[in-house]
């Protein structure tokens, strides 16, 4: 009985699987560290600099409100238009990329190919291109800022309409509607709402971006930043800082309470 | 008969659309007002067509050159500055979920207090962060490093806290009764059920970061960024071609990556 119970008894599992991952994320660290010049010391270097910006910006400015305010603006604005542009463009995107309504596999992978290498460039560096095209100001982080919201907006879209109902497509179907009936009335009622849901969510992303898109000089409240540290006046910076985090905020809030109403 | 059993539509929802159009409209003439259409450049067609012949005809000279500054040491140095800003957030902000955890503390306003903090580590823009960190330690791949690490904490501790939330109390109240240390509770109970969304995460972040780190360099906070900028003021526009080309491949490899193991994983 003793015998059958030690036979029975499970071996622990190996170890080395573990050991094995942890030396190569210790070897990845290291070789990160190694490769940025990350060391402690240097930390600990910067820290007294740290302390002396906090100090500086510490009290904000609030006289400087004044200037932002027109600039902020144009921040929001910058990332309506450039949502609204993204939402539509997104429609055929969605639409072409999803299994359900492109049988053929010719048309449904290539689009997301694009959508997916859309959505690897980083929308800092669609606004540096755009502003070598268009010149400074808010009309490159328009453009931007709708390009990267086509990527996100037709990829969660797409997978909603993969995920609807088949049994109004067919009955669609059956009644001999054409393809725009087809897609109006059984496709749109079904995913409406997490699309406008959808492209609430990257307005939320949007506003976050427009807000640092002025860096490369596209518009919107980043070229204060550029402007007011170059001169070291921390003071307006965190003005800035403290503006942008309350509207951010406040824009979140409203939609994410629009959103839980939606869905 | 047919017309009385029809449903009425309710009048109610009517009226709110229409609010909803209104004010949608509203939004947008405000919108619209502000854009200065001046019209374009004229010289807008002559430089898409340049960028366009540019992107197609990359420099591939500058994948590799054998004094430096060239695509492979510039991405090596992105890739680096993900690494080690993914993992410094991953470790940072353990404590910071523990705090916003619903279910970790007994009064409910510490935990309020923690998601609130998160949302507002989460709302500072990480390239603002570079800047100011620019100013601290000097620009480079550093700045770039102590950026992400401090701005990932945000939606890291945010996804942790939740991932917290959700775990079966079960085991730790089976250890408390044998009288377990609040922290052997924790590392036998509490870690083994976290463990395997930290990772997934960790991993779901390293993926973003891995874009951030590749913007960051715009600014001089290290990485292929700076290199890209350069060009882009040179106007030379196959290097700028090469350039994204290198970061499009990579991002996506790391992306496959990152996502099988996240599958293997969960």
């Amino acid at each position: 009985m003793n015998q059958l119970n030690e036979q029975k008894l499970p071996k622990a599992p190996s170890r080395i699987k573990h050991y094995l991952t942890f030396i190569l994320i210790l070897f990845l660290l290291w070789g990160s560290a190694y490769q940025t010049g990350s060391t402690f010391n240097e930390l600990i270097e910067g820290f007294p600099n740290m302390f002396s910006v906090l100090d500086e910006m510490i009290p904000p400015n609030w006289a400087y409100f004044d200037n932002i305010i027109q600039a902020m603006l144009d921040t929001i604005r910058m990332a309506v238009l450039g949502t609204t542009i993204g939402a539509v463009i997104a429609i055929p995107f969605a639409l072409f990329s999803a299994s359900n309504m492109m049988k053929s596999t010719w048309i449904f992978y290539p689009v997301r190919f694009i959508l997916n290498l859309v959505r690897t460039i980083p929308e800092l560096l669609l606004a540096a291109i755009f502003v070598a095209i268009f010149g400074l100001g808010p009309l490159p982080g328009i453009f931007a800022l709708g390009i990267f919201s086509t990527g996100i907006i037709a990829k969660l879209t797409y997978e909603a309409i993969e995920g609807i109902d088949k049994g109004p497509l067919e009955s669609m179907t059956a009644v001999g509607a054409n393809k725009i009936q087809w897609i109006t009335f059984s496709v749109v009622p079904q995913v409406a709402a997490y699309y406008v849901s959808y492209v609430l969510y990257s307005f939320e992303i949007n506003i976050r971006a427009a807000a640092i898109l002025g860096l490369v000089g596209a518009g919107g409240i980043g070229e204060y930043y550029d402007r007011t540290l170059g001169f070291l006046e921390y003071d307006k910076v965190s003005t800035i800082i403290i503006f942008t985090l309350v509207v951010v905020l406040i824009i979140d809030y409203i939609s994410t309470k629009l959103r839980e109403n939606l869905l | 008969m047919s017309s009385a059993t029809r449903p009425i539509k309710p009048k109610k929802k009517i009226y709110k659309r229409w609010v909803i159009y209104i004010v949608l409209a509203l939004i947008y003439v405000w919108a619209l007002s502000g854009v200065p259409v001046e019209g374009f450049k004229e010289t807008a067609g002559q430089i898409s067509k340049a960028i366009l012949s540019g992107i197609f005809s990359p420099d591939w000279d500058y994948v590799y050159l054998p004094e430096g500054e060239d695509l492979l040491r510039g991405l090596l140095d992105t890739l680096a500055i993900a690494i080690l800003g993914t993992f410094i957030s991953a470790f940072l902000c353990i404590p910071f979920a523990f705090w916003a955890a619903n279910n970790m503390s007994r009064i409910k306003a510490n935990a309020g207090i923690g998601k609130f903090f998160l949302s507002f580590v989460r709302t500072f823009p990480e390239l603002v962060m570079a800047l100011l960190f620019i100013k601290v330690v000097g620009p480079g791949s550093f700045a770039g490093v102590l950026a992400l690490g401090l701005h990932s904490i945000g939606m890291l501790g945010k996804l942790f806290s939740e991932e917290v939330e959700n775990i079966d109390l079960g085991p730790s109240e089976a250890l408390k009764a044998t009288g377990a240390r609040p922290l052997q509770i924790l590392w036998f109970a509490v870690f083994p059920q976290v463990l395997p969304g930290f990772i997934s995460y960790t991993l779901y972040r390293f993926e973003i970061n891995l874009r951030s780190a590749s913007v960051l360099g715009i600014i001089g906070a290290g990485g292929i960024g700076t290199p890209l900028i350069f060009a882009m003021q040179s106007r030379d526009w196959s290097r700028v071609g090469i350039i994204l080309l290198g970061i499009i491949v990579m991002v996506t490899i790391v992306d496959i990556i990152s996502g099988y193991l996240r599958k293997k994983i969960v």
